[in-house]
């Protein structure tokens, strides 16, 4: 096979993978129009409680006004359903309890691979439905946020592209974890509190006092939510937007490390456990 | 039994433990590791274009087998190889030669219609466009995936899925074809297409099957070599009228009568037994004797037959009958090696 085929049918496989999960995910509109719902109610109750304490506060906010403030909750809103931190569960963990990793095995695909790039199509699908209507209902309840310049969507793209990719990464060895762990409940657990509170949901990271900022910046939480809200919204620009996409990347590729660590490892467990 | 040489499945005192934890009796905390052998140094080979019939009972040792052949599991002692490779090293190169179906497993996308999963298992596999829609179309015919093709995966029937999933496993022409119990649960229309299709795609393509099975019938449409494993060790090798040979493979034959009649006494079978005073009664013979036609004649001589059912033996009964004849002979040594 020449190379340049060997690279397109390569190509081949990583779209056919991506489409997988974007048609597969849209066979459930109907929880999409439910996510919709909920990221919106969901979305008021967040500005309304930022807004208070806005109004309340004496200090500087970080910088935020009533108009970032208000991007910073709707963008983030509209991402919820893309990037993978409210419901931190992997297929690939069902798959590792009810046996079926032993055909994903007999593929000549990496796990990994097989696992996120259908995590990619899913975002997809769920991103315009689900994003773009959060959005609106933004700018109709607080009044314009969206940036004016083009740079601030191109990097935004890009960040966003990364952070729905390493959220997945993350929850995918979380998943992993159910080689060696027989009910992995208590991690997601853990995991979902911590990061969806890390990632900025709750309140931006930047209001978070010294040592949590500190903390969270040890965590790759902060780049699956806060980070590409920040690029999007243009709250950071030019050389610190730069730098934001490569502590993503940088994240990115060191969940993507451990993932293919944790596959080999357990390939190996499954070995001594038995199919 | 020889062998030709380039063996396509080669197995040489092959081992495979596991660990087992139990609880310790009166320790409510402590458990107990206990290795129990599933593969005991089982030694057999498969040449190209053999059709193999790997049966025993449950727990005998059959899917840990199948597992070290494609590469899902280590051996703990011994050696494997599949297709001149060394599975676990090999497994990518490997997964491009063989297709294993798992009975119970699906490798279906369950939302996607089958179009879109073979569509995906055709970019896994990197098959050229024309290659792909060739394979795909003789597929599609031979095992009659057309009526079907465009519903979800989750929508079809037992019988449906699992004549996909037979199509997706062979969909990259693979020279080694491992099935795992195949057609259970299927209704006997479905087996027979199954049994059919698995009997020419071997004699166009020369492919080498395996298949582990409870059905007897599977073996004996598909098989034309037997390997009887019990308790993770070889009981017999060889051909499959050996097997019945050594264990007469009896049929049943169930006829419900239109009224009651006394104990049919019909040459060359067995009166099992009676029910409704006479009016359904179940006939034993031996298929290599008799056949289900002669026996049928014979009973409608005497009773007029409203109904009827032909039962194929349990392998497990095969299996079970092939051991109790061993111990009988007494020795301890394996039956029938051919």
């Amino acid at each position: 096979m020449s190379p340049v085929t060997e690279s397109r049918l390569r190509a081949g496989l990583l779209w056919s993978l991506v489409r997988a999960g974007f048609a597969e995910q849209a066979h459930y509109r109907l929880a999409v129009a439910a996510g919709l719902f909920t990221n919106v109610v969901f979305g008021f109750i967040r500005a309304a409680v930022l807004f208070a304490a806005l109004d309340a506060s004496t200090t500087a906010f970080a910088g935020y006004d009533r108009a970032t403030l208000g991007g910073y909750v709707w963008i983030s809103q509209a991402l919820l359903g893309a990037v993978t931190l409210m419901v931190p569960v992997s297929p690939v963990e069902e798959r590792i309890k009810n046996g079926d990793i032993a055909v994903d095995y007999l593929r000549p695909v990496p796990l990994v691979a097989a696992f996120a790039l259908p995590a990619v199509g899913r975002a997809a699908y769920s991103l315009l439905p689900r994003g773009v209507p959060a959005v609106v209902v933004g700018l109709l309840t607080t009044g314009w946020f969206l940036p004016a310049t083009p740079g601030p969507y191109l990097l935004g793209a890009l960040s966003v592209a990364v952070a729905v990719v390493a959220s997945y990464l993350g929850v995918h060895c979380i998943g992993l974890l159910g080689f060696w762990v027989v009910d992995t409940r208590g991690i997601k657990a853990f995991y979902g509190i911590l990061g969806t509170f890390l990632a900025g949901l709750f309140v931006p990271v930047d209001l978070f006092p010294e040592w949590l900022r500190t903390l969270a910046a040890f965590t790759p939480f902060p780049t699956f939510l806060q980070y590409p809200v920040d690029v999007l919204s243009g709250r950071v620009l030019g050389a610190a937007a730069w730098q934001h996409l490569g502590v993503q990347l940088a994240w990115g590729l060191g969940l993507l490390a451990l993932a293919l660590l944790l596959e080999r490892l357990g390939r190996r467990h499954l070995e001594v456990q038995g199919g | 039994m020889t062998v030709p040489s380039g063996a396509v499945v080669e197995v040489d005192r092959l081992v495979r433990e596991f660990t087992v934890r139990e609880p310790v009796p009166g320790r409510r905390l402590r458990r107990r590791a206990r290795r129990v052998r599933a593969v005991d140094e089982m030694t057999f080979a498969v040449g190209p274009g053999e059709a193999v019939g790997y049966i025993g009972a449950n727990g005998a040792g059959k899917s840990t087998t199948i597992k070290m052949l494609a590469g899902i599991l280590v051996p703990t002692a011994g050696s494997v190889r599949t297709c001149g490779l060394e599975p676990i090293r090999d497994r990518r190169a490997l997964s491009r030669r063989i297709g294993v179906v798992f009975g119970q497993r699906s490798q279906l996308w369950w939302d996607l219609p089958l179009s879109e999963s073979f569509a995906i298992l055709g970019a896994i596999h990197r098959l050229e466009p024309d290659a792909l829609a060739s394979r795909r179309a003789e597929l599609v015919e031979e095992l009659e995936l057309v009526e079907f093709w465009s519903t979800p995966v989750r929508q079809l029937s037992l019988g449906q899925r699992m004549r996909a999933e037979v199509a997706a496993a062979l969909l990259h022409r693979p020279e080694l074809v491992v099935l795992d119990e195949p057609t259970i649960g299927l209704d006997v229309l479905s087996k027979q297409r199954l049994r059919e299709f698995l009997v020419h795609e071997r004699r166009t393509r020369g492919t080498t099957l395996l298949l582990t099975t409870h059905d007897m019938g599977d073996v004996e449409r598909l098989c034309e070599r037997v390997l009887v494993v019990d308790h993770g060790r070889l009981a017999y090798d060889g051909t499959l009228s050996g097997l019945g040979a050594t264990v007469a493979a009896e049929r049943i034959l169930v006829v419900d009568l239109a009224e009651p009649v006394a104990d049919l006494q019909v040459p060359g079978t067995r009166h099992l037994g009676s029910e409704g005073e006479g009016v359904r009664q179940r006939l034993a013979f031996d298929p290599a004797t008799t056949t289900a036609a002669a026996v049928l004649a014979a009973v409608q001589t005497r009773a007029e037959v409203r109904d009827l059912s032909v039962a194929e033996p349990d392998v497990e009964d095969v299996v079970r009958r092939l051991w109790a004849r061993n111990r009988a002979v007494g020795a301890g040594g394996r039956p029938g090696s051919a």
